[in-house]
């Protein structure tokens, strides 16, 4: 808009005019990503083919491989200049994220250890 | 037909109840006849209630938060009055039913309907100016998200006329606020008006955020930024990340008592600590979010009346977003003694201790800044050294509460009270006063009274110590909070004295609103002539007092920090070679009529009226439909009215 | 170095080299707000998520996530949500390119894919309260309804979204302020496939073991 030179544009997150040409390609692999990704989960989940005791590490590896598929291919946050705030808000959201759950998890695991010593037992 | 509404509801047989209503709907009748009277309704919708300008907005938000504090206030006078009068074999005139709901209705109102619209209104108004931008990214939402926190505030009023309030704390803990314990529409009424202005903040916090990072003027990179806008971008981002998990707490508190889930009871599996947990996620967060906008104003008002820059931007900014982050990071002291193990305690004291760090390096700082200025004694810097003293004593009990075997022994007693209050009142309140003194011949093109202002703060702040520094040593002598009934009659003479400094705060108040009203009536004696009544750094003072409706007929050229500073030194300040015609969104009824039906909604889910709150939500969803379908929607101001504002500006004496 | 000439040394700039050319376009500045408000949504799941972890053990003696989970029925539903997610990016292709025809035939397919989840979800929930294992039975079951229910909502009222941008679609063609609010609804529409892996995964897969 106003204003002289500017050095780069900040790019809104979705898809823009200039991805007219090869946008169905980028779609089209992110569906494929994503399927091979929610298969996989669904496979880990119901068989042994992965060590039991790491599932569930292993579900939640491919569930954050899918979601950086969906945000890379779907979302087109991307990494240049250009998408700084977006990956900035992104990573502040998903730090608040963790900590939100992670933190309720250890603190309430915590607090019904020392609290609630009836939890285990049928209500 | 009306739920659970019947006649019973309104407090014919109560005394207290019924007299504080009729007093407010007589005053409340009494405004609205005499603007109806005085043809005054054409002038308010057009100019005021369907404005999507966020001058107008930030104003509206700031005159709802004044005047909440009232009825917060006259909440606390009469805690501080019963807590005297009831010692020993004395009973007061508060029965527990009524105390309760005091207590629980005062904090709420002056954490979510004084503090909060005015953090957001002083926000709305300040920032755009600041940057250098015309309104903010999106003016319509901005006038949703007021309309929506007004209709928070008029629900919980409701209740005082019609049902009862909560009597469970501001923070509503379950079991006692779930169905169980508290089937009454108290609770409801705390619920749907918290969610209800909750959407509107978090509405707010997402346009106050996109404004700052896309709106800003050429020229103004990140650096270059005013403090204030750092600050209001640290506190809207926080908005943004908290609100939503108490808009998810109250949810499932919603669930509980009218599905019948088991989220927080007692039996099928509930946990109320889960409550505690997600409620002060939200809730530490929420005082940052609180603060940190008014160590932006101290910041602004520091720099100003020292005549100097503020002294090491850089890590003043540093320190804000460090606190940004880090408060999302303490929030399980706010209830060590829930039963944590050790090593979860200890890692929030730390994190607690940890987060004094970033306010301390801005202490520092603003002492710097005045070190070797030029300091000009006007209301807003009592307020600012007012502030450095009150804030640093209350961050300092903070710290101590911090540690968790020292709040094992005070947690809950009126020594917390006393710190909180420390904190609020010397932070956010001061602030909030110097952020009146300062900016308001901005809004309104003349300045306030100075010695009623000087008054103001003298009675704050000795009735402000006198109020609670006595509740710091009741606490350690074992006083907890929210007793309606004292069995130590030793404890009396610090409550008189507590009870004492309410009262001079009250004379404050009494102070501050004859400095609105005098300064109104002789204004013409103080009128801001240039737009410039404080010789500012930033660029908000570049424009009239009040600023035309655009803001700035041309947008600035920014080449440093403190860009009014560098335009005034460099002779920039000047007319503008040509303007084009400025477009401006046109008015929209849109918020208005979103609250109204919010309010209904509210309303008809708290007495069970479900007939009614369908509807009611189905025509919010028609409204943003219909509004979305409106093709017109911005107006042009042609560029003859911008050449006759522009030559008024740089003319004012002869515009007069 | 005194005070104040550290007072009055100007801040250094932290990126010299970039400048700010001044306020975004109002496309990047709709879809910026948009993306921060889907941020905020997500962080509200995320609340739900954490009640979830915590309370889905409290099953008070009623039935739990192996008895009650039918994954075969969330492979289709997580199948049709993926496939409406890759339908409407090509209806934002089409809207970019302002082809009226393919942007309706996609918006279709988006449409009855997210319906037909939508119709899975439901008769799950509805064959569950049949049960006996309703939101009311236990604070694991209270969980898992606001969780899934409030993802089920979003994509309801994302359905009703995409009616009325079809019919703007119809009425005023490809205008700016049009495609904008379409940018904004892809955006919506990808982010509810987030939450939904975050879903199947943590909440079914996890929970059926």
């Amino acid at each position: 808009m106003s204003g002289a030179d500017r050095e780069f544009e900040d790019r809104a997150p979705g898809v823009g005019p200039d991805q007219l040409r090869t946008g169905d390609r980028t779609y089209t692999a992110g569906l494929l990503l994503a399927l091979l990704a929610t298969m996989a989960s669904f496979v880990v989940a119901q068989t042994n083919l992965l060590w039991p005791p790491g599932i569930a590490v292993g579900l939640v590896v491919l569930a954050i491989a899918q979601i950086g598929v969906h945000l890379v291919f779907f979302l087109h946050i991307g990494s240049g200049p250009d998408n700084t705030n977006n990956v900035l808000a992104l990573a502040f959201g998903v730090l608040v994220v963790f900590l939100i759950i992670g933190g309720s998890i250890w603190i309430l695991s915590n607090l019904n250890a020392n609290m609630m010593p009836m939890a285990d037992m049928p209500g | 037909m009306l739920g659970r509404l019947t006649w019973s509801a309104i407090p014919l047989n109560e005394p207290i109840p019924l007299v504080a209503s009729a007093v407010v709907l007589t005053i409340i009748f009494g405004v609205l006849g005499i603007i109806t009277i005085k043809g005054w309704w054409p002038y308010l919708w057009k100019e005021w209630l369907t404005s999507v300008d966020h001058k107008r907005i930030g104003v509206m938000y700031v005159f709802l938060a004044l005047i909440m504090l009232l009825r917060g206030f006259s909440d606390a006078i009469m805690m501080r009055s019963q807590q005297a009068l009831a010692i020993g074999d004395a009973q007061g005139y508060l029965p527990p039913e009524h105390y309760n709901q005091i207590f629980s209705a005062h904090g709420t109102i002056m954490i979510f309907f004084v503090a909060m619209p005015f953090v957001v209104g002083l926000m709305n108004f300040v920032a755009p100016l600041q940057i250098g931008a015309r309104d903010v990214a999106f003016p319509v939402l901005n006038s949703v998200s007021f309309w929506l926190t007004a209709a928070g505030a008029l629900l919980i009023n409701l209740s005082l006329f019609i049902g009862n309030f909560a009597r469970t704390g501001w923070m509503g803990y379950p079991p006692l606020s779930g169905l169980a314990f508290s089937p009454d529409v108290g609770v409801d009424y705390y619920l749907w008006s918290l969610q209800i202005s909750g959407v509107g903040t978090i509405m707010a916090g997402i346009n106050i955020v996109t404004t700052i990072l896309k709106l800003r003027a050429p020229g103004m990179t990140y650096f270059r930024m005013p403090i204030f806008c750092w600050t209001a971008l640290a506190s809207s981002m926080l908005m943004i990340a908290a609100f939503p998990i108490l808009a998810a707490t109250f949810i499932i508190q919603i669930l509980d008592r009218y599905l019948g889930m088991h989220f927080f009871t007692n039996d099928g599996g509930g946990n109320a600590m889960l409550y505690v947990n997600l409620f002060w996620a939200w809730g530490h967060p929420e005082v940052y979010i609180l603060i940190l906008p008014m160590f932006g104003v101290f910041s602004e008002v520091i720099a100003t009346f020292s005549g100097k820059a503020l002294f090491d931007y850089r890590s003043m900014v540093l320190a804000a977003l460090a606190i940004c982050v880090l408060s999302f990071m303490v929030w399980l002291h706010h209830f060590f003694t829930m039963g944590a193990g050790a090593d979860v305690n200890a890692f929030f004291g730390i994190m607690s201790m940890i987060i004094a760090v970033p306010t301390g390096v801005k202490v520092f700082n603003w002492l710097f800044t005045l070190f070797h200025g030029k300091i000009v004694y006007e209301a807003p810097t009592m307020w600012a050294i007012g502030f450095m003293v009150t804030f640093v004593v209350g961050g300092m009990t903070g710290v101590l509460l911090a540690v968790p075997p020292i709040d094992f022994v005070v947690h809950n007693s009126v020594f917390l009270v006393a710190h909180f209050h420390n904190v609020i009142i010397g932070g956010v309140l001061f602030g909030a006063f110097a952020a009146l003194n300062y900016w308001f011949p901005k809004a309104f093109g003349f300045t306030l009274d100075r010695r009623l202002g000087q008054a103001t703060f003298w009675c704050w702040f000795i009735g402000f110590y006198l109020a609670f520094m006595p509740l710091y040593v009741l606490g350690l002598s074992g006083m907890t909070r929210r007793l309606q009934h004292i069995a130590h009659p030793e404890w009396r003479p610090l409550l008189l004295i507590a009870f004492l400094g309410v009262l001079v705060i009250f004379i404050g108040i009494l102070c501050q609103i004859a400095q609105i009203v005098v300064s109104i009536r002789t204004r013409e004696s103080r009128r801001d002539m240039n737009g410039d009544p404080w010789n500012g750094r930033t660029l908000e003072w570049a424009t009239t007092s009040p600023p035309p409706p655009y803001n700035f007929a041309v947008l600035p050229e920014v080449q440093s920090v403190d860009a009014f500073w560098e335009m005034k030194q460099t002779g920039r300040t000047g007319v503008a070679a040509a303007y084009g015609p400025i477009e401006v969104p046109r008015n929209s009824a849109t918020g208005f009529i979103t609250a109204f039906f919010a309010v209904v909604m509210g309303f008809a889910a708290i007495w069970h009226i479900w007939w009614l709150a369908l509807p009611a939500l189905l025509a919010i969803v028609a409204t943003a439909m219909i509004f979305g379908w409106r093709d017109d929607r911005e107006r042009e101001i042609p560029v003859a009215e911008i050449a006759r504002l522009e030559r008024a500006r740089l003319n004012p004496r002869s515009a007069a | 170095m005194t005070a104040d000439a550290i007072a009055e040394a100007p801040p250094t700039d932290f990126a010299p080299d970039i400048d700010w050319g001044g306020p975004a376009p109002t496309r990047t500045v709709a879809a910026y707000g948009f993306w921060i408000f889907l941020l905020s949504d997500i962080i509200m799941f995320s609340a739900l998520f954490a009640a979830y972890a915590v309370l889905s053990g409290d099953t008070a003696g009623g039935p739990t996530g192996r008895d009650l989970f039918d994954l075969r029925n969330v492979f289709i539903e997580t199948a049709c949500l993926l496939f409406s997610s890759y339908a409407c990016g090509l209806m934002a292709l089409s809207a970019e390119a302002h082809h009226r025809g393919r942007f309706v035939l996609f918006a279709a397919v988006t449409l009855v894919l997210g319906a037909a989840f939508l119709f899975i979800e439901g008769s799950e929930f509805a064959r569950n309260i049949n049960d006996g294992a309703g939101p009311s039975r236990s604070a694991f079951l209270s969980a898992f309804f606001a969780l899934v229910g409030m993802h089920g909502a979003h994509v309801g009222s994302g359905l009703v979204w995409l009616l009325y941008m079809v019919a703007q679609v119809v009425a005023k063609g490809f205008r700016p302020r049009v495609l904008r609010r379409l940018l904004c609804f892809s955006l919506f529409w990808h982010a509810l496939d987030i939450v939904w892996v975050g879903v199947f995964t943590l909440v079914y897969l996890m929970g059926a073991r």
